[in-house]
Formats: C-alpha cells, sequence, structure tokens
C-alpha cells in the first residue's frame, strides 16, 4: 500500500480507538471526573502513568539529545526514571492514603491555609500549561509531516481529539485511553529500533545491540571501520576522525552541572501535578506503592531502547551520507534505478542505503526544513563532520536550487575550525532522529505509518493528562475549596453536579487555550522546559515531603519555603534565559537547567528555620500526619461533601 | 501501647527506605555522574561502564528498587498489622 494510505490507516484507527473508549467509559460523577472513581488496577494506572509521563519531548526529541550530547544524556535518561524511586517510596503512598483529589488538596489540608492551597493552584497552573504548550505543538509537527496538514489544522484536529475524551471521560475516560495509548506508542517506538539493531548489530535487542558489534564495514571519510567493531567504538573513532574534540562516550558538561541537573530532573519528575495524581486513583496504599514499579517498568522499556536508537542513528548518518554524491543518490527513481535498489535491499553484500536514488528522504526532510545541505566545496558531495555547517537555522532561498539540485540557503557558511581536514556541510534538526530514522535506515513503509500514530499517541496522552490537572484544580481547589466554600462547614457550596459541570467548562477552556499556545507558540518553548521542572523541584516536592516526613512543619514554614524556593527559581531561570539572551548568565557556574535543585535546597532549610521559630501545627493536623503514615483504613477516593 | 506500635512502624519505614536510597543514590549519581569517568576506565563488553550506568544500568537498578520495596513494605504492613 502507499505509505500516505498506509499512515491514514494506522492514525484513523488509533483515534478511533481512543475515542471508543472515552465514551465506554464516560465520567458520571466528580469522583470519577478527578481519580477514575480510584479503582484503577495498578498495572493499567502504571501502564496510564507510563503514557501520561512521556510526552511528544520523550518519544520525538529524547532519542536525539541523546545522540547529540552522548554520555551527558545520562543526565536526562536517569533524571525522569530515577524520579519514579523518590515517587515509589517518599510521596506515592502516603498522598494515596491522604485520599483526596489533588496537589493543592493536599497543600491546602496538610498546611490548614487557603493561601497555601491558592499558591499550589497558581504553581499547578503554570506547570502544566507551561508543559502542555509543547504538546500541542508536538500533535501539529506530527500531523503537517506525516499527514501533509498544515500545522495550526494538525493542532486543531488534536485539540478536537482531546476535547471529546477529557471532556466527556474525565480521569476515567483518559486512564483507559492512555493504556491504549501506551501498547501504540511502545510498539511503534521499538519495532524500528528491533529493525535498526537488527540491520545494524544483528542483535534482536536494541540495549544489546548498542553493546555490540556493527556487521558492516564503512568508510567514515577518514578511514575505513572494519566489520566487527563495537558500535560505541565506531562512534568514538568516528567522532575523533571528523574533528569531535570530545567523543560520543565522553562528557563534556561537567560533573556538578550534570549532578544539579539530574537532581532538579528527579524531583521535579516527583514533584509533578500530573504524575502525583495518578497515584490517586488507585485502590490502595499497596497498589500505589507497586504501580510507581510497574510506571517505571513501562517507561523503561523506551527508556533503555532510546539510547541505542541515539547511537544507531548517529552512526547511520555518517556511514550512510558521507562522501555521497547528493545529484544522484537523491533524485527519483529511473525503473532501472528502482529495480537496483530493490536487488540491493535483498543483497546483504551492498549497502542499500548507498545506492542511486535511495537518499530521497533528504530531500523530503530538506523541504520540511529540518535538514539541510551546503555543497561548501562545490564538489557535489556530502561531508559530515564537527563545527555547525553554516550560522543559525536554515534559512532556503525560496525554491531554488543549486547545482546538484539541493535548496540553497541564504544563511553565511562557517568555514571549518583550524586544522581540521573534513568541513562540515550537513544541518540537521535532532528531532528527525527518530521521525526520519526508519527512511534513513530505509526501513518497511507500514513501520514508518506507525511511528506516526505513535508520535500522536504520545503527545495526546500527556495533553490530556495535564489537561484534566488543570481542570481540577480550578474546578475543585479554586472555586470548590477557596471561592465557593461555606466558611461555616468548611465545605464546598457546590453540588457534585454542579461542580463537574465546572470541572468540563473548566477542562474545555484549558484545550482553547492551549490550543493556541500551540498554534501561537511563546519563542521560548525549549527553556521554559527548565522552568516546569525546576518549578515542580523547588516547590511540590519538598512541601509534601515535609508534610509527611516532618510533623512539626507548620503552615508558615510551608509557605516560607515555597515563596524562597519559587521566587528563587523563578527569577535565576528569567535572568539567565530572558534578560541574558545568549543564555550565559550564571552565578557560581550553575547553568538554568539544575537550578531547580538549589531553590529546593532553599525551600528545605528556609521551611525548616521559619517552622521552628514559629508556633507547632495544631493537635488535629498532626493526628492527620500520623494517620497518612499508616496504610490501614485508605478509604476510596473521597470528595470534600 | 497502639503508639509505640505506630512509632516503630515509622521507625522501620524510614530504615527501609533510606537503605534503598543509599543503592538508589550510588548506581545513578554515584556510578553514572560523580565516579563515571573512574568507571570508564573498565571495559564491559562495548560498553565503557560509567557510560553503561549512565545510560541503562542506573534504569535497571531503579526498577529493581521499588519492586523491593513494595515487597518489604507489604511484609513491614504485615507484621505491624497495618495492612488494608
Amino acid at each position: 500500500m502507499e505509505l500516505q494510505s498506509l499512515i491514514y490507516l494506522f492514525v484513523g484507527a488509533s483515534f478511533a480507538l481512543y475515542i471508543g473508549i472515552a465514551i465506554w467509559s464516560r465520567a458520571g460523577s466528580t469522583s470519577e471526573f478527578y481519580v477514575a472513581g480510584g479503582g484503577v488496577h495498578p498495572v493499567a494506572n502504571g501502564m496510564a502513568t507510563a503514557a501520561d509521563w512521556m510526552s511528544a519531548a520523550s518519544f520525538i526529541s529524547l532519542a536525539g539529545i541523546v545522540s547529540l550530547l552522548g554520555r551527558d544524556s545520562g543526565a536526562y535518561l536517569m533524571g525522569w526514571t530515577g524520579g519514579y524511586v523518590l515517587l515509589a517510596m517518599l510521596l506515592a503512598p502516603y498522598l494515596r492514603k491522604f485520599g483526596k483529589f489533588t496537589v493543592p488538596d493536599f497543600v491546602g489540608d496538610r498546611y490548614y491555609s487557603d493561601v497555601a492551597r491558592t499558591v499550589a493552584v497558581v504553581c499547578v497552573i503554570f506547570v502544566s500549561f507551561t508543559y502542555v504548550a509543547g504538546q500541542m505543538r508536538g500533535v501539529g509537527i506530527v500531523f503537517s509531516r506525516f499527514l501533509q496538514v498544515d500545522i495550526n489544522t494538525g493542532v486543531v484536529i488534536g485539540m478536537g481529539i482531546v476535547f471529546v475524551y477529557a471532556v466527556l471521560g474525565g480521569m476515567k475516560g483518559i486512564t483507559y485511553t492512555q493504556v491504549a495509548q501506551y501498547c501504540v506508542l511502545i510498539v511503534a517506538y521499538t519495532i524500528p529500533a528491533i529493525f535498526l539493531s537488527l540491520q545494524v548489530t544483528g542483535d534482536f535487542l536494541p540495549q544489546l545491540g548498542f553493546g555490540g558489534t556493527i556487521e558492516f564495514a564503512f568508510d567514515n571519510g577518514v578511514r575505513e571501520i572494519p566489520a566487527g567493531t563495537y558500535v560505541l567504538h565506531a562512534l568514538d573513532q568516528s567522532f575523533k576522525d571528523l574533528g569531535f574534540s570530545i567523543v560520543y562516550t565522553e562528557g563534556r558538561a561537567g560533573v556538578w552541572n550534570t549532578f544539579l541537573l539530574t537532581v532538579a530532573l528527579m524531583c521535579g519528575t516527583a514533584g509533578l501535578p500530573h504524575v502525583i495524581v495518578r497515584f490517586f486513583t488507585v485502590p490502595s496504599v499497596k497498589d500505589a506503592r507497586i504501580s510507581a514499579g510497574w510506571a517505571l517498568l513501562f517507561i523503561a522499556l523506551l527508556y533503555t531502547v532510546c539510547p541505542a536508537v541515539g547511537a544507531f542513528a548517529r552512526l547511520n548518518l555518517i556511514k550512510n551520507t558521507q562522501n555521497i554524491e547528493y545529484a544522484t543518490w537523491t533524485q527519483e527513481c529511473t525503473a532501472d534505478q528502482a529495480a537496483a535498489l530493490a536487488a540491493a535491499q535483498d543483497n546483504p553484500a551492498v549497502d542499500a542505503a548507498r545506492v542511486d536514488c535511495a537518499g530521497q528522504w533528504f530531500k523530503t526532510w530538506e523541504n520540511s526544513g529540518l535538514l539541510a545541505w551546503m555543497d561548501k566545496n562545490g564538489d557535489g558531495k556530502i561531508q559530515i563532520a564537527n563545527g555547525a555547517a553554516f550560522k543559525g537555522k536554515p534559512s532556503f532561498d525560496g525554491e531554488n536550487r543549486g547545482a546538484s539540485g539541493e535548496r540553497l540557503l541564504k544563511n553565511e557558511a562557517v568555514p571549518a575550525p583550524a586544522g581540521q581536514a573534513i568541513e562540515n556541510e550537513v544541518y540537521f534538526d535532532r528531532d528527525i532522529i527518530v521521525l526520519a530514522n526508519p527512511e534513513i535506515a530505509s526501513l518497511p513503509n507500514w513501520v514508518i505509518a506507525l511511528i506516526a500514530a505513535g508520535g500522536l499517541a504520545a503527545a495526546l496522552s500527556t495533553a490530556a493528562g495535564l489537561l484534566l490537572v488543570i481542570s481540577s484544580s480550578i474546578s475543585h481547589d479554586l472555586l470548590g475549596r477557596v471561592m465557593f466554600k461555606d466558611a461555616e462547614t468548611d465545605k464546598s457550596k457546590l453540588s457534585d453536579s454542579q461542580e463537574l459541570m465546572a470541572a468540563r467548562v473548566a477542562a474545555a477552556v484549558a484545550i482553547g487555550v492551549a490550543g493556541y499556545l500551540g498554534i501561537n507558540p511563546p519563542a521560548f518553548v525549549a527553556q521554559v522546559v527548565a522552568f516546569a521542572f525546576g518549578l515542580a523541584a523547588a516547590s511540590f516536592f519538598p512541601v509534601i515531603i515535609n508534610g509527611v516526613f516532618d510533623k512539626r512543619m507548620n503552615k508558615e514554614g510551608a509557605i516560607a519555603g515555597m515563596a524562597v524556593g519559587l521566587a528563587f527559581t523563578f527569577i535565576y531561570i528569567v535572568l539567565n534565559v530572558f534578560v541574558d539572551k545568549t543564555g550565559t548568565y550564571t552565578m557560581f557556574g550553575i547553568k538554568a537547567t539544575g537550578i531547580g535543585t538549589v531553590g529546593m535546597l532553599l525551600h528545605f532549610v528556609v521551611a525548616y528555620f521559619v517552622s521552628r521559630a514559629t508556633a507547632a501545627p495544631p493537635q488535629d493536623i498532626q493526628d492527620m500526619v500520623e494517620n497518612i503514615r499508616i496504610p490501614r483504613g485508605a478509604a476510596p477516593s473521597t470528595h470534600a461533601h | 501501647m497502639e503508639e509505640q506500635k505506630a512509632q516503630a512502624y515509622w521507625q522501620e519505614n524510614i530504615r527501609t527506605i533510606s537503605q534503598l536510597l543509599v543503592v538508589w543514590f550510588i548506581a545513578s549519581y554515584g556510578c553514572g555522574v560523580l565516579f563515571v569517568d573512574l568507571l570508564d576506565t573498565i571495559a564491559f563488553g562495548g560498553f565503557k561502564l560509567g557510560f553503561w550506568f549512565a545510560q541503562q544500568g542506573s534504569i535497571y537498578v531503579f526498577l529493581v528498587l521499588i519492586f523491593v520495596y513494595a515487597k518489604r513494605m507489604n511484609a513491614i504492613d504485615e507484621k505491624y498489622d497495618v495492612h488494608e
């Protein structure tokens, strides 16, 4: 079947599945809307958590980050998985025992303060919107590349789908849709990875192939790398030959910045509201503990494959494009060439990726602007090496084509560093590592269609989880517990059905705002991710830990801690990213990405001293802390009514 | 008596978490960040050991830790008769 029809088929079938599930599992009460009635099986919750957690960024960009950063990317891999250990041991079981709906619920009740509750609501909304803007953008990119619709149309279609199952289904609908989405995304991620691993190393498991040996010999432009070389050795040798000062398996970020970044990502992960809230949906404390394990297992399936994909992709890129003649490689196949290409694909002795007309993918991605080639030495062949090919992102000279048929660029060329034999001529965006990988490795069409469905599943599942958190913090925490609170009874004046309606309206509005942010993304989307993790690490993580493990922690300490942690982290990132646009402003050499760690430490210190200098929390609060430490008696998540 | 039991349960909980978090710290921050260069001098198949911990090994350790934690906590819950 044609590639385009296959893509429509895969994406259409997966969408039909999600909507079917949403209709089957729509929510009838606030308890079902917020926490799926608290009756989700731990394994299902683990899958849903994994889908919730793995966003368009994990699916599309992570392998690219890994292949770009080499060993330093360990901070992301460890940070985004190690946080689940903290979640399982320090947060999830106690929050489940507490048995309410949201994170601001816990902060407000534990610290007997509507100020603390409101600060928490503001943080939840800020962190979640930051995150969701990127998801909608991811939906748009996948749609525009694979379905050939405009990015904005793609965002609107994505909004429509999320609207149906988030607004109708609430947490119940989202949870079961996410289980399906997890299956789609993990299959879509691992199948191409297995193909690649077999192709490059002959090992079935990418995790083993990563440490395996290459099946083929190839010329990296400087020397021939013999078959039987370890994948990572071949990469290191090629990096050295092509002028990179640091090889793939060495670090360059420095120990302390890597350390701080890893801590910020781990504690941020454990403190993200849309992740925490998932542990309110299981039936018991015991289930909350084990469910974190299942979640990490399902996440690890992608996260341990990812570094292998990054390494294979980097190797393939050098092997397949170094010194290849652009004009003949990227042209449309003539009948003879098509036959030769098909024969090469069946003949293991020939490298099918380098025969005439095998490189049409290069042109496709050139058209999308994520890949560009500037023939700086005019030899008609592609060279790939250390250094930027030209200044900035590609700025194409309209549709004008160069001597070899490549898109001409208006950018200023950057000469190779002194003493480097080969001059780099290629620009590639890190996102193409996953999206274009199957084409680079000339895998079958249905694999490419699968990637499209997987990318959409990753983006939609995360967006839905975030939107639910936003809507529940507005309808439940802000309206129900602050604005419409009956002062006498300390209960909400809204009835269950009124609050459910409010939650649905809030979800619909949130989708609209998210869509707007997806169509008109703020210029700093990449940098604000540091915001989301840094703020979660400096606010929610310590405030919840203190609430459970320090019985003496009081309202004053918690509010002072949150204020200091948040203000410090916020100001530092603003100074680093926005005031000094080069992103080089630092204090003590700490990068903005790791600053959440310092904010978190400040939070702990300030909270401790302020709480000890002020009165102990009231007895009923201390009893409540005693109570959440003991598993027995965990009621199903209940409403405040 | 009830209060003493709750106290003892909590102490044992803290002890279990602390032990597991020491392993967590060594596998990730120890092997993957602080001593990664030292471990990289050891080859392990096609991997350098530090690199392997940073990109693969630590994740496997995390997984084992959570399942061990869940199992041990369930046993402790039963021992102190606070299970659900």
